[in-house]
């Protein structure tokens, strides 16, 4: 469907270009903002990410078909903008979080409920008092609903799940998220970059070095910075390790939600032994603050390296020991298989990343698409299956496993001499390009970042966009004709932030 | 199954060595959190954990108390599903706006006496989101807390100092 024109020329004939940002930005009237809109219903184009500021909404696409990005920026002084939910459904949860955090009404918005906002944040909130919310309704005889949460049964972050079920089969899931909510993006304003990158390395904190480096690689874009190719490698590694020990926890928990512990003991085990050697190598097991703008902040002492590499041969053997157990479990497959289906017609819908979207058929990955040093010069697959159900998120999981252990052998190889680190510069060269883009794959999909920095290095804007935003709703659908008691399986086999999405 | 259940009757159960006890001492420290629990508690202490709008940063390690390296279990100490079983509230995080009154409510379906431990940074001050517009900042802004375990996120060992101190110096209250 993709005509000659791309993304960036469509975009072009629509509006103006807009500053100078690593991707192209085109500033629209709403005129063109609803062409756009038309267009969307055409052609395959992915939202990456919509946002608000001041009177002003950003919104990010991906051209399926050629791979590439573009901003599209509108300024709404009146106060609304038109909505993008008809054409892409991804967009009504973006766009009730717009109103609940800049006020921005979205013209013919598919759902006007608050989102994040519970009334409860005093004079920012948007709502006179935390009002009873209004569920969605099932109609039917012997429906009967479940409220499930905030406070899960389990060690699990909180979030709240409607059930509508007949019998044991649900009817209709719905969530209600927003208690997370910490209100970072307000946080980070003002703060310099430096300060800010810490709280982006506690958006999610199981995906803390992704955060770190899309914001770090977001900041090093607006300000011409070119972190050393040691602190790249670097970068990689910890991020290759972060994966690595979340899926491996994830392959466990799915297993144990299943009712299969033996497999979570001993991926618990693998786990542990990663995140004893992410300690080892770089002071903290879950690696927070070590990526920070410019660089890194700590080198990998030279006799770390060969242990990583023992660690990798390691856990490959426990991988293949579980897998020969999961495979030889026809009682613990049947929980797995053909539960909770994601179709692939909505993974492509919504845009959805990471091992959910790959399970489904969608292969995208920001580590190849659009790429990023120094995954450009490893080699490594991107696994993708087509049932779309827990087993094959699973399965996706264990290739994904595979082929980090490859990219760790190779970054530990090809890992370059050098400085870690280069000094942010203290002021903004001139044309007020203080602006930074970066999409960075973290286990759990993509990450993306947008920073505005000011003169001084600090945080006018930020805006974190996590993968989940995505997810969520595809949990919900997934759900549907399943039993209750599957509904575990589904929601960790989908693992999605809360703390991330909440922000 | 037949040969994994011989396997384990001739190698025993999987385990991994414990670290020297000078190392980060975690099997010293293992010794006196199950004699104090035993003195106290009788091998029964149940904890509930609650999210009170963490990062999930502390959840991973909370997670990690479990598995077989440090083995909370052992010393009769054990996660429960439901405040109503639990004699500890674990929380995490700087308690958000939208989970103050839940974590109020989680607190008064626990039945007397109770514990709070408040893990992390975070928990004990709002950490890095103090100040922030939608957060309370710190656990006990909004329950009592008995123990603060510092740390972003503390690791398993010192959750198990944490509980240990928990256990050595709280007298259980009179019923």
């Amino acid at each position: 469907m993709s005509d000659a024109a791309g993304l960036a020329s469509v975009l072009a004939t629509l509006g103006p270009e807009d500053g100078t940002l690593p991707w192209p930005r085109y500033r629209l009237d709403r005129e063109s903002w609803r062409g756009l809109i038309a267009r969307l219903a055409t052609v395959d184009w992915s939202l990456v990410a919509l946002w608000g500021e001041e009177k002003t909404v950003q919104l990010a696409l991906r051209d399926e078909v050629a791979g590439t990005q573009a901003l599209a920026r509108l300024d709404c002084p009146e106060g609304s903008y038109p909505s993008l939910a008809a054409v892409r459904p991804g967009a009504i949860r973006l766009e009730r979080a717009i109103r609940d955090l800049h006020g921005l009404d979205a013209e013919g918005a598919a759902d006007t409920r608050p989102w994040l906002d519970h009334g409860r944040w005093g004079a920012i909130s948007r709502l006179i008092a935390a009002a009873p919310y209004p569920f969605l309704p099932v109609e039917g005889e012997g429906v009967h609903q479940i409220p499930v949460g905030p406070v899960h049964a389990g060690i699990i972050e909180p979030g709240h799940f409607r059930f509508h079920a007949n019998g044991e089969t649900v009817v209709r899931l719905e969530e209600r998220l927003g208690y997370v909510h910490k209100g970072t993006e307000r946080l980070m304003q003002g703060k310099t970059a430096l300060e800010a990158a810490r709280l982006a390395g506690r958006l999610s904190g199981d995906a803390t070095v992704a955060y770190a480096i899309a914001f770090a690689r977001a900041v090093e874009a607006a300000l011409g910075v070119e972190p050393p190719p040691r602190a790249v490698y670097l970068r990689a590694l910890m991020a290759e390790l972060e994966r690595i020990a979340n899926h491996f926890g994830d392959f466990g928990a799915i297993c144990n939600d299943a009712a299969f512990g033996f497999i979570q003991a001993h991926a618990t085990v693998a786990r542990e032994g990663v995140l004893r050697a992410a300690e080892t190598c770089f002071g903290h097991r879950l690696m927070m603050d070590r990526v920070v703008p410019g660089g890194v902040a700590v080198d990998l002492a030279e006799a770390a390296g060969p242990r990583v590499a023992l660690l990798m041969t390691e856990l490959a053997d426990s991988l293949a020991y579980l897998m020969r157990i999961y495979d030889n479990k026809p009682s613990l497959q049947d929980r797995t298989v053909s539960t909770g289906v994601a179709l692939s017609e909505l993974v492509h819908r919504f845009a959805a990343g990471g091992f959910v979207g790959r399970a489904s058929g969608r292969a995208v990955d920001a580590r190849k698409s659009p790429g990023y040093p120094p995954y450009d010069d490893l080699d490594f697959d991107i696994p993708t299956r087509s049932e779309g159900d827990v087993h094959a998120r699973l399965m996706i999981r264990i290739e994904e496993l595979k082929q980090s252990f490859r990219l760790v052998e190779q970054l530990l190889e090809r890992m370059p001499q050098g400085e870690i680190r280069r000094e942010l510069p203290s002021a903004v060269g001139g044309g007020g390009s203080g602006e930074g883009i970066a999409e960075v794959e973290s286990f759990r999909g993509d990450v993306f970042v947008y920073v505005k920095l000011d003169g001084e290095g600090r945080v006018i804007r930020c805006h974190p966009r996590d993968p989940s935003w995505f997810q969520w709703p595809l949990l919900e659908a997934c759900v549907e004709n399943n039993i209750v008691a599957d509904f575990p399986l589904c929601n960790k086999s989908f693992n999605c932030s809360y703390s991330g999405h909440d922000l | 199954m037949w040969r994994l259940i011989a396997k384990t009757l001739v190698k025993g159960p999987f385990t991994i060595a414990a670290p020297p006890p000078s190392g980060d001492g975690l099997a010293e420290l293992a010794s006196r959190v199950d004699s104090a629990a035993r003195a106290r508690l009788g091998r029964s202490l149940v904890i509930r954990e609650v999210d009170a709008g963490s990062c999930n940063g502390c959840e991973l390690e909370i997670h990690a108390l479990n598995n077989p390296v440090y083995d909370l279990e052992r010393f009769g100490i054990r996660f429960a599903a439901s405040p109503r079983h639990a004699d500890v509230l674990m929380v995490t995080g700087p308690v958000t706006k939208n989970m103050a009154e839940a974590l109020k409510r989680t607190y008064d379906a626990t039945p007397n006496p109770k514990w709070v431990v408040a893990i992390g940074d975070c928990a004990f001050d709002g950490g890095l989101f103090q100040g922030g517009y939608a957060v309370v900042g710190g656990v006990k802004e909004v329950v009592p807390v008995d123990l603060h375990i510092r740390g972003c996120p503390p690791t398993p060992t010192q959750m198990l100092t944490g509980l240990l101190a928990l256990l050595e110096t709280v007298e259980r209250p009179q019923p």
